[in-house]
């Protein structure tokens, strides 16, 4: 698959349409995870829309993304910025050797605590 | 009418007290509940991405097992409320996953999204009445300062979810005042705590959740309420660790009288 391709795959799995986004910033402005990204928000939808994968697809943000759909609420174009950096993370996480969490590595990470849900939540976003 | 209950695995598990101290209170209210029936995980995120349709089907379950119960099915952890709401708009306006869940579940009865999903706090007051609730308050929580802890799943996107007023909602500070006690307006009440990366990047979930603790502080709060257990974990222990967190049906069983 080229390119090409994967940024058409990945704009479909988003369901949001990139096209119509201004460039006003705000999704990025919102972001709580923002100082943690190396590629924004906004940046991420325009990157896709002129179907740049590579850059995205070894961005941090991919993990610091807080799925908070902040952004998708500001956004004054409707277009949901966290969509597309999901779909960006799940083209990373459903290839062959693609998990972020290594599940041996977890009883090191966890406390009494931890509710399940926490658990549950990272497996969904990291792994496939 | 009766509500159909979905409890979630943390509820059963870390978050009882969010559970008990919640049914309580129905029961202290004469809301007619009962545990939904075979309930699953509901998968805890939602799965964003169009082309997820196997993640989404263990909530699609529990939602056409609440439409043969009666249609209405009370949420009250907020991710689980996140995802079965979500999940069951799909199902009403994708006509993509609707066709494939349904296709691969195979129910008696084709399943598009008839359900309603309420959370517990839209149950008190949307159907119980906040002023209900004031009547029925034998213990109220006088001279308590409480800022209320939205978070992010409850209230965004607000287009799906259509809970309250995403940048000002007031439920809770209502429910606040409906027990007794004092609400505090906080500015990071609708900001996130830091969420699924506590583990893979602690500081991250440290530095969102110490700038909640800090604006509920600076502002007045005592106390904080929730109703996630996520929201309840990062608060508390990547927090400020000054502003105590309560389930919000924990003081709500203190006002009623239920809670021993
Ligand atoms: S969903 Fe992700 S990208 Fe959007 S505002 Fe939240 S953290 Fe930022
Ligand atoms: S808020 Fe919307 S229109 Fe503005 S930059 Fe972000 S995606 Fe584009």
């Amino acid at each position: 698959m080229d390119r090409k391709e994967q940024a058409k795959l990945i704009k479909e799995r988003s369901g949001t349409d990139v096209r119509k986004c201004m460039k006003c910033g705000k999704c990025s402005g919102r972001c709580p995870a923002y100082a943690e990204m190396d590629i924004k928000p906004h940046q991420f939808v325009s990157y896709i829309e002129k179907g740049e994968v590579e850059k995205l697809l070894e961005s941090k943000s991919l993990y610091t993304c807080l799925s908070c759909f902040a952004c998708v609420e500001r956004c004054p174009r409707g277009v949901a910025p966290a969509n597309v950096i999901e779909a960006v993370r799940q083209e990373v996480v459903r290839a062959q050797g693609g998990n972020k969490v290594q599940a041996e590595k977890i009883p090191e990470t966890i406390n009494e605590a931890i509710p399940q849900q926490l658990l549950v939540s990272m497996f969904r976003k990291f792994n496939k | 009418m009766k509500f159909s209950y979905y409890p979630g695995c943390t509820l059963k598990t870390k978050a009882k007290q969010l559970d008990l101290y919640g049914r309580k209170c129905l029961e202290k209210l004469g809301v007619d509940f009962e545990e939904i029936k075979e309930w699953q995980c509901c998968g805890a995120v939602y799965p964003v991405s169009k082309d997820e349709v196997a993640t989404k089907l263990s909530a699609v379950r529990t939602l056409a097992n609440a439409k043969a119960e009666g249609g209405k099915l009370l949420t009250l952890c907020s991710a689980c409320h996140h995802v079965l709401k979500r999940v069951n708009d799909d199902m009403k306006n994708d006509d993509n996953i609707r066709l494939k869940a349904n296709n691969y579940l195979a129910l008696d009865e084709e399943y598009a999204g008839e359900t309603d999903v309420i959370h517990y706090l839209e149950l008190l007051r949307d159907y119980v009445g906040f002023d209900k609730i004031k009547a029925a308050v034998v213990n109220p929580l006088k001279n308590q300062k409480i800022g209320a802890y939205y978070g992010c799943l409850l209230l965004r996107p607000s287009e799906t979810l259509a809970f309250d007023n995403p940048e000002n909602p007031k439920i809770i500070e209502d429910f606040i005042t409906a027990i007794g006690a004092t609400p505090v307006t906080y500015a990071f009440r609708n900001e996130c705590c830091g969420a699924y990366v506590s583990t893979t990047s602690k500081d991250l979930a440290v530095k969102k959740s110490t700038k909640v603790t800090d604006s509920a502080k600076n502002a007045g709060a005592e106390k904080l309420v929730t109703a996630c257990p996520l929201c309840m974990y990062n608060l508390t222990e990547n927090g400020n660790g000054e502003v105590p967190v309560y389930y919000f049906t924990e003081l709500l069983a203190e006002a009623l009288g239920v809670k021993e």
